[in-house]
C-alpha cells in the first residue's frame, strides 16, 4: 500500500463544449493523508472530484484510485470511494438510519454485516445517540453534514472525497466536523474541498491550490508560504515618519521592504514589513529603532501569512501568468 | 422512495375513487340501457383516462426528482450499475401500477356482494376478460411506465418529466388510434403501411386480449418499445448523470 499512492491524476482535462473547466491537472495524494483542495468558484474542484469518483468522464488524460483506472474500472473504484457531493443532497423523507442502511446496500455491504457498518458509522460520527431515528429533513446543517460524512464512510472505502464539507456551518459544527476528520487520519486517505482556509490549514496536511482548472500549488502551507511569500514579515507600531523608520533601517544595514502602511489618529504608524535575515532580524530591528529619539517603537510582532495570503498570492500569479501567455505553456504552469 | 413519498399515495387514491366512479357509471348505464359487452370490458376500455395522469404522477419524480434534489449523484458514486437503477426504478413504478390495477378487481366483487343475482348470471365476474383484460394491461404498462421512466431520465425538472411523459402517452394511445380512423376513412394505404397502422392499435390490442385473442404482435410491441425505452434511459444517466 506504501508503494501506490491513493490517488495519481495525470494531465486530467474536461472541457464542457467550449469550456475548459480542468486543463492538464496533475497530482498524487499518498495513503493517509488529509489533503485540501482550494481554489477560486468555478475552478475546477467539483469538476475534478466528479471526475474521480466516476459520475463524470474526463474528456482526456488519466486518474488512479489505489491503482486502478477510474476510465477503465469504474466499478472498482467506487468500491474504494466515499464521496460526499457538493451541498451534500439528502432523501428528506428518510429516517437516518433507514438511510444509512440503504446505503449500505447500495454498497454492497453483506446483509448480516449491514447492522454492525451502519452502527460503526453512526458512532463515528456522532449520530448513534441523538439522530437514529430521526427524519433526514428535519435535522440541523450539522447533523446533515454528519449523515453525509457517515455516507461516505459506509463500505470502508479507502478514499474519502468531500466536497465543501463544512459549507453553510457555524463555528461550533466546523469544529464539530474537524474533529471528525482528525479522527480519520491516518486510517484512510481524505481529500477535502473547502473556501474556508483556516480550516484547510488545520485540519490538512498538504494543500492543493487549483485556479482556471490548473493546479498553481501543491505542498505543506509551510512550503507554499516559502514559494509565494518568501522573507520574514512582521508588523511594527511606531511613533514616528516612515520616512525616517526606512532611513533607520537602512543606516544598520537592514534590507527592509515597507509592504503596507497605516496611520492612526495619534500618529502612530503602523507597518507591515518584509525583511530577509535569519532569526535574530527582530532583535536586530528592535535595536535599529531604540537609539533613536523621534522614532519611538510602541510594538513588533512577527508575523506568519495565513493560507489566505498564500491563496491570493497564489492566485494571482496564475491569473497574470494567463495573462501574460495566453495560449503559451499551459503545461508549465499545471506542474509548478 | 416511491412509497415512503406522498405523491404516490395521492396518485392511488386519485386513481381509485376515479376508477370506481366509472365502474359505478357504467353499471348505472347497463341498468339503463342494455349493452352487448360485459361491464369489466367496458370498463378496461377506458383504461387510458387513469393512465394519462397516473403513469405521469408514478415515474415524473423517479429520475427527474433525484436529479433535481443531486441524489442521483451519490447514487452513481455508488457501485451499482446504472441498468440497476434504471430497472430498480421501472420496477418500482410498474408494480406499484400494477397493484393499483389489481385493486380494482375489487369493484366487481363488492359489486357481486351487493348484486348477488346479477353474480349468479356470471355477468360480472367472468373469468376470461378479466385475465384477458389484465394481460392487456400488464403488457401494455411495460409500455407506458417505461414511456414515463424515460420521460424523467432526460430531464431534471418533475414538471418538464410529467407533461413530456403525458404528451408521448397521448400520441402513443390516442395518435395510433387516430392514424387507425384515417387509415380506414382514407384512401387505399399499402400493405406495409396498414400493417403498420395496425401495430399501433393499443385499443384494438384490448378489444382482442378481452376476446381471448393473445396475439404475439402487441406482446412484441410493448415489451421491444419498453426495453427501448428503458435501454435509452440508461444511456441518457449515463452520459448526464
Amino acid at each position: 500500500m506504501e508503494t501506490i499512492p491513493s490517488i495519481r491524476v495525470e494531465n486530467l482535462t474536461r472541457q464542457f463544449g467550449s469550456l475548459t473547466a480542468i486543463q492538464n491537472v496533475s497530482f498524487t495524494v499518498n495513503h493517509g493523508e488529509i489533503v485540501g483542495f482550494l481554489g477560486p468558484n468555478g475552478a475546477g474542484k467539483s469538476t475534478t472530484m466528479r471526475i474521480l469518483s466516476g459520475i463524470m468522464p474526463a474528456t482526456s488524460g488519466s486518474a488512479w484510485v489505489g491503482g486502478v483506472a477510474v476510465a477503465h474500472n469504474p466499478y472498482e473504484v467506487k468500491q474504494r470511494i466515499g464521496y460526499m457531493p457538493e451541498n451534500n443532497p439528502l432523501p428528506d423523507d428518510m429516517r437516518v438510519v433507514e438511510y444509512l442502511r440503504f446505503r449500505a446496500r447500495l454498497k454492497g455491504v453483506p446483509r448480516r454485516k449491514l447492522r454492525e457498518t451502519v452502527q460503526d458509522v453512526m458512532e463515528t460520527c456522532d449520530l448513534a445517540r441523538t439522530a437514529r431515528r430521526k427524519i433526514i429533513g428535519t435535522l440541523s446543517k450539522g447533523f446533515r453534514q454528519r449523515v453525509g460524512i457517515a455516507d461516505a464512510l459506509l463500505g470502508n472505502p479507502e478514499v474519502i472525497i468531500m466536497d465543501e464539507p463544512t459549507i453553510g456551518l457555524d463555528p461550533h459544527q466546523i469544529q464539530g466536523i474537524r474533529k471528525l476528520i482528525n479522527n480519520l487520519r491516518g486510517r484512510l486517505t481524505v481529500v477535502l474541498s473547502s473556501h474556508i482556509l483556516p480550516e484547510i490549514e488545520r485540519s490538512c496536511d498538504r494543500v492543493i491550490i487549483i485556479n482556471r482548472g490548473r493546479v498553481v500549488a501543491s505542498g505543506t502551507s509551510d512550503s507554499l508560504r516559502e514559494e509565494f511569500l518568501p522573507g520574514n514579515r512582521f508588523e511594527l507600531e511606531v511613533k514616528g515618519c516612515e520616512a525616517r523608520v526606512a532611513e533607520l533601517f537602512k543606516a544598520k544595514g537592514l534590507e527592509v521592504e515597507i509592504l503596507d502602511k497605516e496611520e492612526s489618529e495619534d500618529h502612530i504608524l503602523k507597518l507591515t514589513l518584509r525583511a530577509e535575515g535569519n532569526g535574530e532580524l527582530g532583535a536586530q530591528l528592535i535595536a535599529a529603532l531604540s537609539d533613536s529619539p523621534d522614532c519611538t517603537l510602541r510594538s513588533l510582532a512577527s508575523r506568519v501569512p495565513n493560507l489566505e495570503e498564500i491563496f491570493l498570492a497564489a492566485t494571482k500569479r496564475s491569473w497574470e501568468e494567463t495573462i501574460d501567455s495566453p495560449k503559451t505553456k499551459p503545461a508549465a504552469a499545471a506542474q509548478s | 422512495m416511491l412509497l415512503i413519498s406522498p405523491p404516490t399515495y395521492i396518485a392511488a387514491v386519485l386513481f381509485l375513487s376515479l376508477m370506481g366512479f366509472l365502474y359505478w357509471a357504467i353499471l348505472r348505464g347497463m341498468v339503463n340501457t342494455p349493452e352487448e359487452s360485459l361491464p369489466i370490458v367496458q370498463f378496461l376500455k377506458i383504461f387510458w383516462i387513469p393512465v394519462f395522469f397516473v403513469v405521469p404522477l408514478l415515474t415524473m419524480r423517479s429520475i427527474a426528482g433525484e436529479r433535481s434534489t443531486g441524489t442521483l449523484d451519490t447514487l452513481m458514486t455508488t457501485p451499482t450499475s446504472r441498468v440497476a437503477v434504471i430497472l430498480s426504478k421501472f420496477s418500482g413504478a410498474y408494480i406499484f401500477y400494477m397493484l393499483l390495477w389489481l385493486s380494482t378487481l375489487g369493484f366487481p366483487f363488492i359489486a357481486a356482494k351487493f348484486f348477488p343475482s346479477a353474480a349468479l348470471s356470471g355477468s360480472l365476474l367472468e373469468p376470461a376478460p378479466i385475465i384477458g383484460g389484465f394481460t392487456f394491461l400488464a403488457l401494455s404498462g411495460i409500455l407506458f411506465v417505461s414511456i414515463g421512466i424515460f420521460a424523467s431520465s432526460i430531464t431534471r425538472s418533475q414538471l418538464v418529466a410529467g407533461m413530456l411523459s403525458f404528451t408521448t402517452l397521448f400520441v402513443a394511445i390516442i395518435g395510433g388510434q387516430q392514424l387507425g380512423n384515417i387509415a380506414q376513412n382514407g384512401a387505399e394505404l399499402s400493405f406495409w403501411a396498414s400493417e403498420l397502422v395496425n401495430y399501433l392499435q393499443i385499443f384494438q390490442h384490448l378489444d382482442d386480449f378481452s376476446r381471448g385473442v393473445i396475439d404475439t404482435r402487441p406482446f412484441f410491441y410493448y415489451t421491444s418499445t419498453g426495453v427501448l425505452l428503458l435501454g435509452l434511459s440508461t444511456l441518457v444517466i449515463e452520459a448526464k448523470a
